[in-house]
């Protein structure tokens, strides 16, 4: 190490001589913190992406690395939101990597004071079953005069405003046609 | 706006450094307050009587942009003989049937039209929540309405809604709301001044104005005000909903609703709709203007895309497969029939009820009552886990050794672990790309619904049953990738853009619909989103690189479309209003309608088109007629029909209140759905008695870290940490009226619930003097629950349910209740606070709540006459105090 990086290492020294003489920024960053690079930088991939929570819709980027989201930030491109997101949309990240999530299914038996594990595959299968059961069981096919009703009461469902518009087309799509009619979501509460 | 939409405020924020005046109304001094120029608070469930003296305003001073509303609306029609006032009629109109607790609407007419109309009762629409078609049309009127342009006629609408406001005067207002009489005018001044041919002015609404019993005619009363001034359709003009959810509106335009179907064509009704044709021109109204005149396209075109290759003209599509309601199947009668037994399976998709929803107790009592529940979502939730941990169990109502219910939690993806679009409050389209595949069993619901209709699909293989033939012939082939089988969001995208059947060419606007079976469209509104075959929602062009109106940001519907009604911008020459304001013009050189936005109007129509004789659908809108639509191409100031609660808004007292109404005898709304159901007690208001057992008026809104029913943010360490408990907050005086301690605890009651939360003593609330007595009002964040980092009461657990009858949402952004200090009883004691409440109110399971009030005595119930409220309800009683 020369003289001259000897003393240029020293933070008071560039605080006199720099362009930062308050010691504030450049003058007192470390080589360590030199050498740093942000995770957005060295990110695998970027995926445009829109924050979850409220309808304002701010564009988020979402930065990527092996499989895992390393970094959500505001997208400033986005003419809605110039960049910036709120305490919610901030902490999409720890939304998405929440060690709370669930990742496994859950499932309780009739009368059962614990959950049990279950295959992803069984449960859908033992859904589908108990959907045919409850359509056999409660189809009104006409009413007294003999008009058409095709349709279950037996079956309900809850849920879309937090879901792509796509979702919701094939949930009503599919619950249309096993004629299940008492599909709600949040627009209705 | 700040709390809940903070993002969105900043052009609030820059809205005012250029010079705009911000008002802010609201029970609470919140954020939004502090920013804005002048703030009022005001009294929870009197938004119309407010609003109603802005009108009034207008009306008297002649302050209404007299141009725009004599081109543009219905101001100059000459309405029926036959229609009574709410004037001459205590607060009812003519029509009213106290058997049906609906209106019939022959008087509301206009003059020579009342047999042209529907003449009916109305409660059917009400069950079927008719109003929620009006999101993209107006109702039906015939097109030609007898008119006065002078506006003197006393039968004109113009006439009509000076005498229906000339009570809301600035001191009824005060009267009413609370709000002082020179603060009430620096409002009605400054929304005025700022309106008109130079300038423009904005209403901007959270969607708890829907919560409310008489939730639509508030934004009725904005959209008077808003039409009146020639704010509708010109920029920096406009009445905007706040909605809360990332794709709450996507969920409606592609409704999971019960009543709807993509691009809001009704779900088909048994009795009115047992044939296509019947159900079509139920929506086509053959013979009048505007757009709905294609809908038979739209219909077929939809039914094509449900089922394909199956669905012809000759069977009419398969339009005898379709579901039938046949009155009331809301969220909230569903929930009342699962404690009847009569559900057997629920799903519950990224929602949680138990905490979400008015009445938690009704709530986790139906589920409690089910064969099998499932539940989608990321985290684990109150409403999975109410059969072993919630305020039920704790009261011995639930017993999980007893409670039958089946659940299955399926673990779902989250927004950066699949792609999709969700659509924006402002109706903009934004397609997000996938970053990372989801974890472990998560799953998108894309994944879920295509592979349970595979499943069912294969399961049915062999049936000859005539129930399962919808289900075998519905196209449901969507091409998959990856090791999930995930099925493509992308073509799901493309099919509800519609396409070319013969060739898969996808469509570039609705008006390629066709009706005989050559088009298939998931969601009509949605046609162009994927116009010339590219995802126009995926468009990113930076704000940079734009101008401000950012058409390549996203895609918005209908037709890419920032501003709805956007021809209203330009005067009936075409010519803007003001250089100021331009937006859409008529260029006559080039022959058509240009400008920053998508015209709303047919592009080479010019102004001077007038319709031939005999014409209908869109030929028959005149080249001045900006609403296209509408029915007759007008905004409507007065509705003859679609609204169920009356052509003109009315100021009805909340279902709970304190007060008796002071403007009319009738108490409330008396078309208000209720559900006379042995849980769904209704604390008194007067004119009945016993309403001072719950003396308090209490509201809830959202805090800006927390998400609804918390299951995105109670469970995320950040958000939890900066929110971390429940509270109430209490005024300084009403914290010294019942002795609460700031940071102590309280409890308040209702006749559902009683709820515990942390006292915040602040100014941030304030006692209202209204009607000569002081009404305190207290405000309660409704997150919290028991599951997730930070737990807490349930506010919507003090909520009963008393529904809007437009749209059957909820009334839960005003109740009454009793707050008291200390902690609440545990247990079964818990269950005899609550029944001890009910039993001074008189509040029997066969109460009947009276919905006609005219003939009661107009005068204040007892503990109402005093001038400060007596805190009666301690007095008189309390075993578990
Ligand atoms: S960042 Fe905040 S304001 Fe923006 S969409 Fe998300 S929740 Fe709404």
């Amino acid at each position: 190490m020369g003289f001259k990086t000897f003393i240029q290492g020293w933070p008071v020294y560039r605080q006199l001589t720099g362009t930062d003489p308050l010691g504030r920024g450049a003058a007192a960053q470390s080589a360590r913190s030199a050498e740093l690079a942000p995770r957005t930088e060295t990110a695998d991939g970027m995926a445009r992406s829109v924050c979850p929570y409220c309808a304002v819709g701010c564009g988020q980027r979402v930065f990527h690395s092996d499989g895992k989201v390393t970094q959500i930030e505001g997208d400033p491109d986005s003419p809605i939101s110039r960049g910036r997101l709120c305490p919610k949309g901030s902490a999409s990240k720890s939304l998405v990597t929440s060690p709370l999530r669930q990742t496994k299914v859950r499932y309780r038996r009739p009368y059962a004071t614990e959950w049990e594990d279950l295959d992803l595959d069984v449960a859908l299968d033992m859904i589908a079953d108990r959907i045919l059961a409850a359509r056999a069981e409660t189809w009104e096919d006409v009413d007294d005069e003999g008009r058409p009703l095709n349709r279950t009461l037996g079956i309900s469902s809850l849920g879309g405003a937090t879901l792509d518009n796509e979702e919701n087309y094939l949930i009503k799509k599919l619950f249309t046609a096993m004629g299940a009619l008492q599909i709600e979501n949040q627009a209705r509460i | 706006m700040a709390e809940a939409h903070p993002v969105g405020f900043q052009w609030v924020m820059e809205a005012k450094k250029r010079g705009a005046k911000v008002f802010h109304v609201d029970p609470r001094f919140t954020r939004t307050s502090a920013l804005a120029d002048t703030y009022l608070p005001i009294r929870a469930g009197t938004d119309i009587a407010l609003l109603g003296g802005v009108v009034r305003y207008i009306l008297e001073n002649e302050l209404d942009f007299r141009e725009y509303v004599l081109a543009y609306t219905n101001a100059a029609n000459i309405v029926s003989e036959q229609f009574v006032d709410t004037e001459d009629l205590d607060g009812l109109f003519s029509g009213y049937n106290p058997d049906t607790g609906s209106y019939d609407h022959a008087s509301w007419q206009y003059e020579g039209q009342e047999d042209n109309a529907k003449i009916r009762g109305t409660g059917k629409e009400r069950d079927s929540a008719s109003g929620l078609e009006h999101e993209s049309h107006g109702e039906p009127v015939p097109a030609q309405a007898p008119r006065d342009e002078t506006l003197q006629h006393p039968r004109c609408v113009y006439q009509i809604l000076k005498r229906h406001f000339s009570r809301y005067t600035p001191e009824m207002v005060a009267r009413v709301c609370g709000i002082p009489e020179e603060k009430f005018l620096e409002l009605a001044r400054a929304w005025t001044e700022n309106s008109g041919r130079e300038r423009t002015g904005a209403l901007v609404y959270s969607v708890g104005w829907t919560q409310h019993s008489v939730g639509v005619q508030y934004i009725r009363t904005g959209s008077i005000i808003q039409t009146l001034l020639g704010n509708m359709g010109r920029p920096g003009g406009g009445i905007l909903a706040l909605r809360g959810h990332a794709s709450i509106q996507g969920s409606t335009d592609i409704p999971t609703l019960f009543n709807l179907l993509p691009g809001y064509l009704p779900m088909p009704h048994h009795a009115d709709h047992p044939t296509f044709d019947e159900w079509v021109d139920s929506i086509r109204h053959p013979g009048q203007k505007g757009f709905w005149g294609n809908s038979r396209a739209f219909a077929a075109s939809l039914l094509k895309a449900y089922w394909g290759d199956a669905a012809t003209p000759e069977n009419d599509f398969c339009y005898g497969y379709m579901p039938r309601m046949t009155g009331d199947h809301g969220t909230y009668q569903q929930v009342l029939n699962m404690i009847d037994g009569r559900v057997k399976g629920y799903f519950l998709l990224g929602q949680n009820p138990a905490v979400g929803s008015a009445h938690g107790r009704a709530q986790r009592l139906g589920m409690a009552n089910l064969d099998w529940l499932v539940v989608r979502d990321l985290f684990m939730i109150e409403s999975a886990t109410f059969w072993k941990n919630s305020p039920e169990v704790a009261t011995g109502e639930i017993v999980p050794e007893e409670c039958r219910t089946e659940v299955f939690f399926l673990p779902a993806a989250s927004h950066v672990e699949k792609e999709g679009t969700f659509t924006q409050t402002q109706r903009l389209l934004q397609w997000r790309e996938k970053a990372v595949d989801p974890p472990g069993d998560a799953r998108s619901e894309l994944w879920f619904f295509y592979h349970l209709g595979r499943v069912l699909r294969e399961k049915l293989a062999a049936s000859t049953e005539r129930r399962d033939r919808a289900l075998l012939d519905l196209a449901w082939d969507y091409p998959t990738h990856g090791p999930h089988a995930e099925p493509s969001a992308e073509a799901v995208l493309k099919e509800i853009n519609g396409y070319e059947v013969a060739t898969g060419r996808p469509l570039n606007a609705f008006g390629e619909a066709r009706d005989d079976g050559s088009t298939a469209i998931g969601c009509w509104i949605y046609s162009g989103v994927y116009a010339d075959g590219v995802n126009q929602a995926a468009r990113r062009r930076s704000r940079h690189e734009q101008d401000w109106v950012a058409a390549e940001w996203g895609w918005a519907w209908p037709a890419n479309r920032r501003t709805l009604y956007n021809r209203a911008s330009a005067d009936p020459d075409g010519r803007p209003w003001s250089e100021r304001k331009k937006y859409v013009w008529w260029d006559a050189d080039a022959g058509e309608w240009t400008g920053y936005d998508v015209p709303d109007f047919e592009k080479t129509k010019p102004p001077s088109y007038r319709p031939p004789e005999g014409a209908s659908g869109p030929a028959a809108l005149a080249g001045d007629d900006p609403f296209v639509m509408q029915g007759d191409g007008k905004a409507w100031l007065y509705a003859p029909s679609g609204v169920l609660d009356g052509p003109l808004p009315t100021h009805y007292e909340p279902a709970e209140s304190p007060m008796r109404n002071p403007l009319y005898g009738q108490q409330a709304n008396p078309t208000r759905k209720i559900y006379e159901h042995p849980i769904n007690r209704m604390n008194p208001s007067p004119p009945e008695p016993h309403s001072q057992v719950f003396p308090y008026v209490f509201t809830v809104s959202r805090l800006t870290e927390h998400h609804t029913a918390g299951g995105m943010s109670r469970t995320v360490s950040r958000l939890a940490e900066l929110q971390p408990e429940m509270f109430v907050e209490v005024s300084p005086e009403l914290a010294g009226e019942v002795g609460l301690a700031h940071l102590g605890w309280a409890h308040l009651i209702s006749g559902r619930a009683v709820i515990e939360a942390r006292v915040l003593v602040t100014d941030r609330l304030t006692p209202l003097r209204v009607d000569g007595r002081i009404i305190h009002q207290v405000w309660l964040p409704y997150h919290f629950g028991t599951e997730g980092l930070v737990t807490g009461d349930s506010a919507n657990d003090l909520f009963g349910i008393t529904l809007d009858p437009n749209v059957l949402i909820q009334e839960s952004k005003v109740g009454t209740c009793d707050i008291r200090p200390g902690r609440r009883p545990t247990g079964p004691p818990l269950l005899d606070l609550v029944g001890d409440y009910q039993r001074r109110a008189a509040m029997t399971a066969d109460r009947k709540v009276p919905m006609v009030t005219t003939d009661a005595a107009g005068g204040d119930d007892a503990a109402g006459s005093t001038d400060e409220q007596s805190p009666a309800a301690h007095q008189d009683g309390e075993p578990h105090a």
